[in-house]
């Protein structure tokens, strides 16, 4: 239950003074309360625990992440290693 | 972006040169705890711990919330959800831990009215449509769910829902850390952080602790290549003798962590000893619900006996919890205790550890990559 799930949000609407959302989650929609991302927008991915989108995922930090992985690989190719 | 979140941080190719990088990298043995059940579940299922070097060893903490929600509240659970007016709610885990006599499972097959919910916010629609019965939400968890459980008291507020109540069982991190680098028989040399719980909480609050523990602690997420990462980091901090506070999961986790969503667990909830099952009572480790929303305390709202706990005799899972034993040196291990008959709460959800070296103990023959 402490797994966030990441999901990408498809709709963003009030209930009950909260705001919410249309979240999918690889193909399944799921309601999410977004009161903690106010700066979220449709088409943004976020990260949902028990029912609450708890934070934007940053796009450009993953791919910057994924970059900086990739560049070890690179390296390894290049160089040839010692053992 | 959908695939890459999902598979990016899984790429087997990138998995194994993180693996070689650390191999080069180490030296001598080292012993790094995962605080979270979730990484734990993450490191069985991928086999990440067979990868590794064998100088690495993972220390499984005790991060996973089902697991160390203490006996005597889950008695309390019992008690309330088998009284006739209440509807028990709970996340689904919760349901097969075992108290000292049965658990939520058996309250519901005796006629009780539990039901699983996956958010607070769903138990609250309960309350709003049966307001002749009292609607209780079992409230476990880290700083993960505070937000949520927190925001469920405000709307109840909000909304005057006044058939709605927590039972409050709230863990915190950081003093978990202190406790465990405190005991004499200590091993743990480095950190990964739960990743999900600096999401709302950032980590801020780890910086002193890495300074007078002088123990490295990097905050670590959950897929494969996030945790072989955050190994990465801490064993460059052990090789090179520096304990810092380093950021490895920076798609979704600042300094400062989710303001507004600390705002509101502050606004709702106060500090407070806490025990947790196994290991004890960890002084200022647990939020409870601030005098202004006693009403929405159901230890308040229901007179509950006290009886007299008992775990299983043959359970370790206290000294599972805090790293001093692996499941498998339990007796009852796989053979008395398995996750559809648990004897101790680290083998009922999939974040314990006793479960998830059940599940995926096949790791240890098969080639390891294969499940990503
Ligand atoms: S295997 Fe079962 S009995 Fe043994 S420590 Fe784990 S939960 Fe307790």
């Amino acid at each position: 239950m402490c797994l966030g799930v990441p999901g990408k949000i498809v709709e963003i609407y009030e209930a009950n003074g909260l705001a919410m959302g249309k979240i999918d989650f690889g193909g399944v929609l799921r309601e999410a309360c977004l009161t903690y991302v106010p700066e979220a927008k449709v088409g943004d991915y976020v990260l949902v625990h028990v029912g609450f989108a708890l934070n934007v995922i940053s796009e450009e930090e993953a791919n910057e992440t994924l970059a900086l992985l990739n560049e070890i690989v690179n390296l390894e190719e290049e160089l040839p290693t010692q053992d | 972006m959908d695939t890459k979140l999902r598979y990016g941080f899984r790429d087997t190719k990138l998995v194994q040169a993180k693996v070689r990088q650390i191999q080069k990298l180490v030296t001598r043995p080292w012993a790094i705890m995962e605080i979270c059940g979730g990484q734990t579940h993450s490191i069985k299922k991928f086999g990440l711990d067979q990868l590794l070097p064998p100088e690495i060893e993972f220390i499984h903490g005790p991060g996973c919330p089902v697991c160390v929600t203490s006996l005597e509240l889950i008695d309390k659970a019992l008690q309330i959800a088998a009284l006739p007016n209440v509807i028990f709610t709970s996340y689904g885990d919760m349901l097969r831990v075992p108290g000292s006599k049965g658990d939520l499972f058996s309250v519901k097959a005796n006629g009780g009215d539990v039901r699983v919910v996956y958010s607070p916010l769903d138990s609250l629609k309960i309350a709003q449509e049966n307001p002749r019965k009292e609607v209780v939400f079992f409230a476990i968890g880290f700083e993960t769910t505070a937000p949520a459980n927190a925001m469920s008291v405000l709307q109840a507020e909000a909304m005057r829902i006044d058939n709605f109540s927590l039972l409050v069982s709230h863990v915190c991190v950081p003093p978990a850390m202190r406790a465990i680098l405190n005991s004499p028989s200590n091993r743990v040399q480095g950190f990964l952080a739960a990743g999900h719980v600096c999401t709302v909480m950032g980590y801020w609050e780890y910086i002193p602790i890495a300074e007078e523990y002088r123990v490295p602690i990097v905050v670590t997420g959950f897929e494969p290549l996030d945790i072989l990462e955050g190994v990465y980091r801490v064993v460059r901090q052990l090789e090179g003798g520096t304990h810092e506070v380093e950021n490895a999961y920076s798609r979704l986790v600042t300094y400062e962590g989710n303001r507004a969503a600390q705002k509101v667990i502050q606004q709702v909830f106060e500090v407070c000893d806490r025990k947790w099952r196994g290991i004890g009572t960890i002084p200022k480790s647990g939020w409870k619900l601030r005098d202004a929303y006693l009403k929405f305390d159901a230890e308040h709202r229901f007179d509950t006996q006290a009886i007299e706990t008992q775990e299983s005799p043959l359970c370790i899972a206290g000294l599972v919890l805090q790293g001093l034993k692996k499941p498998y040196e339990c007796s009852a291990f796989g053979t008395l205790c398995t996750p559809q008959n648990p004897l101790g709460a680290t083998m009922v959800s999939s974040e314990g550890a006793c479960a998830a070296y059940y599940l995926y103990s096949r790791n240890l023959e098969s080639p390891k990559m294969n499940h990503v």
